[in-house]
């Protein structure tokens, strides 16, 4: 499994990778690896105001349905179009064609209080 | 409570199956990936180990007589060779359990049973065996191969000396298999592909789950998770006991009056025939998603004003449709193939309709 020393994660295994004050967001290879094959990226909260660990829309694998959670407070300004017809990208590339949202980031030194890649991998045992 | 392992276990640990809990056993929910799987089945073949379900012997005089007092279906029908599909009806208007009943022979007979259920099938037929036949639990003595796919037939011919493609749906025999005696070879399954399910005793899975996927090699054969094997029952609307039926549900509201029989009495019959003669409250649909979206077990079905009509029982988007279907319970007058229904997943209502089952 690969996770990205540039990314920030979340115990919810998504990662966030800052540019400026805008962010994408996506769920990371293990969160990938355990839902299975994606069937379905329901995400409607476009021009929405969150905060953080808000929910800002639905993974569905075959077998499960996972909410997914905003790592940082911030404004949702696009969902990746190309998740529509390949909600499969989320498991062949999490980190780059199966981004999932990007966001306007409220206060960009929020993703300090995130976790690094080593942390991350702490927590989920690799 | 420790999880109970299939002997297999470590093997299926090695060939990087994701492990779960499930029905108290640890078992493979995914090899690969799901979908992968799925199609494997429906387009070649490919093998699940199912040692998990329950076998009970029900042996001697009076072994008919019992099974016919308990099950739904009409077991006088058997002959040696042939299976049921059947359930145990409870007292109170639900099901025990849904089984198979094999007949051996005369007065000799198997059941097999979901393995959530060994403990309550066993107390279940014990409580109403009044008359002595002899019953034993093999559940912990056999492990079970289900081998399912269009390509199943060629793999399986290859391992024993009976003519397999012969064999009729719902048929078994007892042979030879993979050198090993007394094997149980029977044409069912859970997956609507075709193929077989092979009992071998424990101390010989591992020779006969070799000797499958030796055979299987040249028709890309592959071990198979649970995972597939829900969507794959799915596809066909097969019933999955604790998902579609239970304790609550009747089997004339699940839509199994085919396989209850008012031709003999048994557990609850004649508060059954009163309800297949007055009509249920409830019936077991099929539908599939109109927009888009996936059902999921308790989402609620709602008609087009939003009021409750039923609930959604099992549901999936079909690997091989690729649109959301389930399965659910709804008020009878929503129940006509063509009806739309609307399913509410999150904060939508979305359209659906019901179908007939099979969806594939």
């Amino acid at each position: 499994m690969n996770f990205p020393s540039e990314l920030n994660y979340t115990k919810e295994h998504e990662w966030i990778r800052l540019e400026g004050d805008t962010a994408y967001v996506g769920v990371t290879d293990f969160a990938q690896k355990e839902l299975g094959d994606i069937v379905y990226v329901d995400i409607t909260s476009t021009g929405n105001d969150l905060g953080a660990d808000e929910i800002f829309g639905t993974v569905e694998a075959v077998k499960t349905v996972s909410d997914l959670f905003l790592p940082i407070a911030g404004k949702v300004l696009e969902v990746n179009p190309l998740l529509e017809a390949k909600p499969d990208l989320v498991n062949s590339d999490p980190y780059g064609d199966g981004w999932m949202i990007k966001l306007k980031v409220a206060n960009p030194a929020d993703v300090a209080g995130l976790l690094s890649m080593e942390a991350y991998t702490k927590l989920i045992g690799v | 409570m420790e999880l109970k392992k299939v002997v297999l276990n470590d093997l299926h640990a090695a060939l990087g199956a994701k492990m779960v809990s499930f029905a108290g056993f640890n078992m493979p929910v995914r090899y690969s990936s799901d979908i992968e799987e799925h199609k494997c089945v429906r387009e070649a073949v490919g093998v699940f180990d199912v040692s998990h379900m329950g076998e009970f012997s029900v042996k001697g005089p009076g072994a008919l007589d019992l099974i016919q007092r308990i099950v739904s279906n009409d077991a006088a029908k058997l002959f040696d060779g042939k299976i049921q599909y059947a359930c145990f009806p409870n007292e109170t208007g639900g099901i025990v359990d849904d089984l198979l009943v094999y007949k051996i022979a005369e007065e000799d007979y198997m059941l097999v049973v979901n393995a959530g259920n060994i403990d309550k099938d066993w107390a279940w037929v014990n409580k109403f065996n009044t008359t002595g036949v002899k019953l034993e639990n093999l559940s912990d003595q056999i492990s079970l191969f289900a081998v399912q796919g269009p390509k199943a037939v060629e793999v399986i011919q290859q391992l024993t000396t009976v003519d397999v493609k012969a064999m009729e749906y719902y048929t078994f025999t007892t042979a030879t298999f993979a050198g090993i005696d007394n094997v149980i070879v029977s044409a069912t399954g859970y997956t609507g592909a075709g193929g077989f399910e092979i009992y071998v005793p424990n101390k010989d899975a591992e020779k006969a789950w070799k000797a499958i996927f030796e055979a299987g090699a040249a028709y890309g054969i592959k071990p198979i998770g649970l995972g597939a094997r829900d969507t794959l029952r799915l596809e066909k609307g097969y019933c999955l006991y604790g998902n579609d039926i239970d304790d609550t549900t009747s089997p004339i509201e699940a839509g199994l009056g085919w396989v209850t029989k008012f031709t003999k009495k048994f557990t609850n019959s004649d508060a059954l025939l009163k309800q297949k003669e007055a009509g249920v409250s409830r019936k077991l649909i099929g539908f599939k998603m109109i927009e888009r979206g996936i059902p999921r077990s308790h989402y609620e079905i709602v008609d087009a004003q939003g009021n409750k009509i039923g609930e959604v029982t099992s549901g999936t988007q079909s690997p091989m449709l690729g649109i959301g279907v389930g399965m659910g319970y709804v008020k009878p007058e929503f129940a006509a193939i063509g009806a739309e229904i609307f399913i509410q997943i999150r904060d939508k209502q979305l359209k659906a309709e019901v179908v007939k089952f099979p969806f594939v």
